[in-house]
């Protein structure tokens, strides 16, 4: 039992920023532009998140009171790096893929040499501590208590309420309506008086605060707080388009897509503790290939039955019909 | 003076290059159907989309009762209750009708959708119109003619007083045609004023009060429907005579060049076969017509015959060669022509350019092909010839992106692709279908000029007019079976109906 409640525990900190971000990657593709700019995002908001932590981790402030403004500034941060993608994308109508590569690009290139000119290092080194041993009362839940209440992050919380919010705005809100509707069939929406650029914008930048959250989160829960330009978020980003089409453009399969990757990589890095898998005697570096693998082989098996958003990746023209 | 609901006076819209509408007065009386006649091209939809706020008009005011207005944009036009039901339908097919209908006027309680308060709405509407939806289905799992019911009770939703189909029969069945007739006079009769946007002469006899023909972009009159004729309206739209019977010569029939026995072919949407042990023959220098009523087993026959889909059982011979599993291409090259049904899908690559269109089946070969290269002046020079021969009409005749062309000379282009390669037999699905009468007029012609030239033509129709006027011999398909075969001069309309619906057949015919 405890190697289930050590699994768990370790595996929510993995699995919240691989949800948010892909339900940052959903928003926009529900609204018709294919996001692959999240890895990028992710980074940019990761590192202002950190920066923010390393400018203010001196002062007397309590480590998650700058947990969540690190998280605000990384939304802001992300959503301004997103407004290239639809500025891009919705405004130029550029291919939506080539203007995403660009941005994924950009990013490390100039964390790096941002950080070498002002730090003399590859990124930047927080150390702050955001764990969490046990949260009062919930904590004492029996087993639901030891399991998300405890020797956690206050990330993992905050996921949820995302999860929550973003499955009431996509399903239950005039927004939610509307913005599905450009995605479909963004020349129904515009017949009907809906602005198809704004709704895309707003999908846009939508996955561009989920995304920079999600990377702050993934600085957060995965790397001590810390953010280097070389390893970036390693191909977390990449890892959450899978999720989003695993999980089929919808919340909550969503969720149940990042905990199946989430399990697996959690897995990977604790053969040593799950005397079964060590004993086979495989070279523990295999392990860590699994939720790559499994990306490839999941969405083998199903992007047959996928049904992606109908419009997304085609830039809306007034004019054809 | 009369009252009139909506008035546009003088509008003028330019294209560049071409002059849409020049000058085109139209009025509309409150509680008419008044529709709006021309050939494809002929600028209806775009005065329509003038009027919806999709075009912005050069020169000329729209009135909306008695007040002048500016319609910028279809927001506009619908708080002015303008709606309008697109020839093609904007409906999101993986949401409910319910959710295509309250979509941009979504009631809300609480900051969150209520949809109690809209199925109440819609359902009231649907009973009071007699519109028959069921609000919580998927638009994808829904007929085409409910889909457009949807459509209707989206106008109605939002209280739209003025309504404009645009030409909205021309995705129908028959039967579907007469509801929606239907529907619209009750509609007018409860006030509502009616654009009808068509090219089909008998839609409008039955329906409208008033109706304004366009030719060219210009306006060439307004009419009372009861004081006017078919014959009147069509000289109107394509400003010369129209003869709407076919004139051919003496029918001489020659070998046999399509035989088909015992072909079966298994249904894709249910489990019985849509195509149930069918026998025939067509010879060389006749026309024979396939007809019934639409989703008895012609569409899967015709993908069997032309190889797009594998049949269960039975063979298929052209001239004098097994095709039975024969590839599209071999089809081709044997002697196969083929006029799809749905020349978007089948027909044509609508973003290729006109003349790489028209080499589709041929550019392998020596003619436009050496050493794996294409020959783009032998294209180009093939193209205009055959743009010219055909009389295909576009912007920038070879180079023009076939998208961009009316649906009239798209169907052009295929019938001449078709008819330019060899060929010994040509199967035409539905040819003449959403074309105007010009249009359909020349498909005909060219129909029967390939008989005359010893051609075996093999022809789908659902159209009884078509099957009379055009075949030599009709045969009638009804659930998957032939159930007769019949001579077009010596049966009627009403005999023809009475086996397309199943209620009569000739068994010894097809027990032969």
């Amino acid at each position: 039992m405890d190697t289930v409640y050590y699994l768990v525990q370790n595996m929510l900190p993995v699995a919240i920023p691989l949800l948010l971000v892909a339900l940052g990657g959903m928003f926009s593709e529900r609204s018709g532009i294919v996001n692959i700019a999240l890895e990028g995002i992710m980074l940019f908001g990761a590192f202002f998140g950190a920066l923010f932590v390393l400018i203010v981790q001196g002062s007397s402030m309590n480590p998650q009171t700058i947990l969540i403004l690190g998280m605000v500034i990384a939304a802001l941060s992300g959503w301004i790096y997103s407004l290239l993608l639809s500025f891009a994308s919705v405004t130029m109508k550029a291919n939506q893929v080539i203007v995403g590569t660009a941005l994924n690009m950009l990013i490390p290139a100039v964390i790096l040499l941002f950080s070498k000119m002002t730090f003399n290092s590859d990124g930047i080194t927080t150390n702050i501590s955001f764990y969490i041993r046990e949260i009062p009362i919930l904590s004492k839940i029996p087993v639901l208590g030891e399991l998300f209440f405890q020797r956690t992050y206050l990330t993992v919380l905050i996921g949820f309420v995302f999860l929550i919010v973003s499955t009431v705005v996509l399903y239950k809100t005039k927004f939610g309506l509307r913005l599905r509707a450009c995605g479909e069939h963004p020349h129904a929406a515009d017949s009907v008086g809906i602005n198809v650029y704004f709704m895309r914008y707003a999908g846009v930048s939508l996955s561009g605060i989920l995304a920079g959250i999600g990377g702050f989160f993934y600085a957060v829960g995965i790397t001590d707080g810390n953010v280097s330009g070389h390893s970036g978020v390693a191909g977390f980003g990449f890892l959450a388009l899978a999720v989003m089409i695993f999980g089929q453009w919808k919340p909550i399969r969503i969720l149940f897509a990042a905990m199946f990757f989430a399990f697996l990589r959690t897995l990977a890095y604790s053969v040593s503790l799950i005397p079964f898998l060590y004993n086979l005697g495989i070279n523990q570096t295999y392990y860590k290939m699994l939720p790559y693998l499994a990306t490839m082989v999941v969405l083998g098996f199903t992007s047959k039955k996928s049904r992606a958003p109908k419009a997304e990746g085609i830039p809306y023209d007034k004019s054809q019909r | 003076m009369e009252n009139y609901i909506v008035e546009m006076k003088n509008i003028t819209k330019e294209f560049p290059g071409i002059i849409a509408n020049d000058n085109i007065t139209l009025n509309l009386k409150k509680g008419e159907v008044h529709a709006l006649l021309g050939e494809n091209g002929a600028g209806k939809s775009t005065l329509m989309s003038v009027l919806f706020g999709l075009y912005k008009a050069e020169k000329g005011e729209i009135r909306i009762h008695g007040e002048a207005v500016n319609i910028n944009n279809p927001n506009d036009a619908n708080a002015m209750g303008i709606g309008m039901v697109h020839q093609h339908f904007k409906l999101v097919e993986v949401f409910t009708v319910l959710e295509n209908i309250i979509l941009g006027v979504e009631p809300i309680s609480k900051g969150f959708l209520d949809k109690s308060q809209a199925r109440d709405k819609i359902i009231e509407l649907s009973e009071r119109y007699g519109l028959k939806v069921d609000p919580d289905s998927l638009i994808e799992d829904i007929s085409v003619g409910m889909q457009q019911r949807v459509e209707i009770i989206k106008m109605l939703y939002r209280e739209n007083e003025i309504l404009i189909f645009d030409e909205p029969t021309a995705v129908l069945t028959p039967q579907e045609i007469k509801d929606l007739l239907q529907i619209m006079r009750g509609l007018a009769e409860e006030g509502k004023s009616i654009l009808f946007i068509t090219h089909k002469l008998n839609e409008i006899v039955a329906v409208a009060d008033r109706c304004t023909v366009l030719r060219k972009g210009q306006c060439v009159g307004t009419v009372d429907v009861k004081d006017t004729t078919k014959e009147e309206l069509s000289k109107m739209m394509v400003g010369r005579d129209i003869s709407f019977s076919i004139e051919k010569g003496k029918r001489e029939s020659g070998d046999v060049v399509l035989s088909v026995r015992n072909v079966t072919v298994a249904s894709k949407i249910h489990k019985n076969n849509a195509v149930k042990n069918v026998s025939f023959d067509v010879r060389a220098g006749e026309i024979v017509c396939l007809a019934g009523i639409d989703g008895n087993g012609q569409t899967e026959f015709v993908s069997a015959l032309t190889g797009l889909e594998k049949i269960n059982d039975g063979t298929m011979h052209l001239c004098g060669q097994d095709i039975t599993k024969a590839s599209i291409r071999q089809r081709s090259i044997i002697g196969m022509s083929h006029i799809p049904e749905d020349r978007h899908k089948h027909g044509l690559i609508l973003d290729y350019t006109l003349e790489e269109n028209l080499i589709l089946q041929r550019y392998w070969q020596p003619d436009f092909q050496k050493n794996g290269f294409i020959r783009f002046n032998e294209v180009r020079h093939y193209a205009e010839n055959l743009i010219e021969k055909y009389d295909v009409r576009s912007s920038q005749g070879p180079v023009s992106i076939v998208r961009s062309m009316s649906g009239g000379n798209q169907q052009k282009a295929i019938i001449a692709r078709e008819i330019d390669k060899k060929h010994e037999l040509l199967v035409a699905v539905q040819p003449t279908r959403g074309l105007d009468v010009g249009a359909i007029e020349y498909v005909h012609k060219q129909l029967v000029d390939r008989r005359d030239a010893g051609k075996a033509v093999f022809l789908v129709s659902l159209e009884l007019e078509e099957v009379m006027n055009v075949s030599d011999r009709i045969l009638v398909i009804y659930e998957g079976e032939i159930v007769g075969e019949l001579d077009p001069k010596e049966t009627n309309m009403q005999e023809l109906g009475l086996y397309m619906s199943g209620a009569k057949r000739n068994t010894d015919k097809e027990a032969q």
